[in-house]
C-alpha cells in the first residue's frame, strides 16, 4: 500500500469540520423554517460560524499537502 | 500569452509542482511577471478603471455601469458595514467594498479562460490580505481603547472566574490577536488552492481516463462533466469566501469597537 499518512489526519481533520458545518447549516435551517423573516438577520451569522468551523478542516488539508513529502 | 504551469499535465495525481508558473520574460527577475502577478496587477487595473469610469458622471437615474457600482457597495455598506459593525462602521465601507471587489475579482480568475488561475492560490496574497485586517481592527481598537485597556478586552473575558485565568488569558490572547490573521489568509488560500486542485483532478483525470484507453475511455465524459460541475461550484465558492473574509474582517472590527462590558 502506497500513500502518504497524512491524508488520513486530512480525514479525520474533516469530521470535525463537517459535523460543524452541518450543524450550523442545519440551525438555520430550522431557525428560518420557524420564522421567516429572521433570515436575512441571521444569514451573516451563519457563514461567519460555517467559515470558523471549516478552518479547522482546511488547515488539515494544508498539512496533508506540506508532509505529503516526508 | 499564458504562462503554462512548469510541469503541464503530465503526471495524472496533481501536486503542488502545478501552482509553479514559468516566467514570461525569462530576463527579469524569478517570478517576477508570471501569471498570478500579472492576474493581481490585472485585477487592481480592472477595479480602478471599472470604479472610475462608472462614477465619472453620476446621474441622479444611474446608468447601467453605475447602477453595478452602486449596488455593489451598497451591498458591502449595508449587508456588512452597517449590519455588522453598526452606525459607526460605515466609515469602513469603502475598504471593505474594495477587499471585496479585490478578492472576488482575484478569485474568480481561477475559472477565466486563458488564465485559470487565481492569485490567491499562493500564500503570499491572501496572508498580506491577511495583515492588513489584522493593522485595521488592532489600530481601530488600540484608538478606541487604548493599549492596555485593548489586550485586556481581547485577554479575559468579562465573567471569567479568577482561578481560570491561567488557562484562559492565554488561549484568549493568542486566539485573537496572533492567530486571526493566520486563520483569515489560510481559509482564503486553502478554499482557492483546493478548487484549483480539484478542478485539477477532474480534467487531468479525464485525460488521464483518455490515455488509458480501452474501458477506461468511457469513463472519461464523466470526469470532465463533473468538471465542469464543480467550476460553477467553485465560482460559487469563490464569491463566498470573499464574502466570508470581508464578514470577519468586519467582525474583528466590531469586537475592537464594541464597549467593554
Amino acid at each position: 500500500m502506497t500513500g502518504s499518512l497524512s491524508v488520513i489526519g486530512f480525514g479525520l481533520s474533516a469530521i470535525g469540520g463537517a459535523i460543524g458545518v452541518g450543524l450550523i447549516f442545519a440551525a438555520w435551517i430550522s431557525a428560518t423554517a420557524r420564522q421567516p423573516e429572521s433570515a436575512g438577520l441571521t444569514r451573516p451569522m451563519m457563514f461567519v460560524g460555517a467559515a470558523l468551523a471549516e478552518a479547522l478542516a482546511l488547515f488539515g488539508l494544508l498539512l496533508a499537502f506540506i508532509y505529503s513529502g516526508g | 500569452m499564458t504562462g503554462a504551469p512548469v510541469i503541464r499535465a503530465e503526471g495524472f495525481p496533481p501536486g503542488i509542482e502545478n501552482f509553479n508558473y514559468r516566467d514570461w520574460i525569462p530576463a527579469l527577475p524569478d517570478h517576477f511577471l508570471t501569471t498570478i502577478t500579472f492576474s493581481v496587477f490585472l485585477a487592481v487595473g480592472i477595479l480602478i478603471c471599472f470604479f472610475l469610469v462608472s462614477y465619472r458622471n453620476p446621474q441622479l437615474v444611474p446608468t447601467k455601469k453605475q447602477w453595478i457600482a452602486e449596488s455593489i457597495y451598497g451591498f458591502v455598506r449595508d449587508g456588512i458595514a452597517r449590519d455588522i459593525v453598526g452606525p459607526e462602521g460605515i466609515r469602513f465601507a469603502p475598504y471593505f467594498t474594495t477587499l471585496f471587489c479585490f478578492i472576488a475579482l482575484t478569485n474568480v480568475f481561477a475559472i477565466v479562460p486563458f488564465i485559470q488561475i487565481s492569485p490567491n492560490a499562493h500564500i503570499a496574497f491572501p496572508a498580506v490580505l491577511g495583515i492588513l485586517s489584522w493593522l485595521i481592527y488592532n489600530v481601530v481598537g488600540i484608538r478606541k481603547h487604548g493599549l492596555w485597556g485593548y489586550v485586556k478586552m481581547n485577554s479575559v473575558p468579562s465573567g471569567t472566574p479568577i482561578a481560570l485565568y491561567p488557562i484562559i488569558i492565554p488561549i484568549e490572547f493568542v486566539s485573537n490577536l496572533i492567530l486571526r490573521p493566520i486563520t483569515l489568509s489560510v481559509r482564503l488560500f486553502a478554499n482557492m488552492f483546493a478548487g484549483h486542485m480539484i478542478l485539477l483532478v477532474f480534467i487531468l483525470g479525464g485525460v488521464a481516463l483518455i490515455e488509458a484507453g480501452g474501458w477506461f475511455m468511457a469513463a472519461s465524459p464523466l470526469a470532465f462533466i463533473m468538471a465542469i460541475v464543480m467550476t460553477f461550484f467553485e465560482f460559487f465558492i469563490q464569491l463566498l469566501q470573499a464574502y466570508v473574509f470581508v464578514l470577519l474582517t468586519a467582525v474583528y472590527v466590531q469586537g475592537s469597537l464594541a464597549e467593554e462590558h
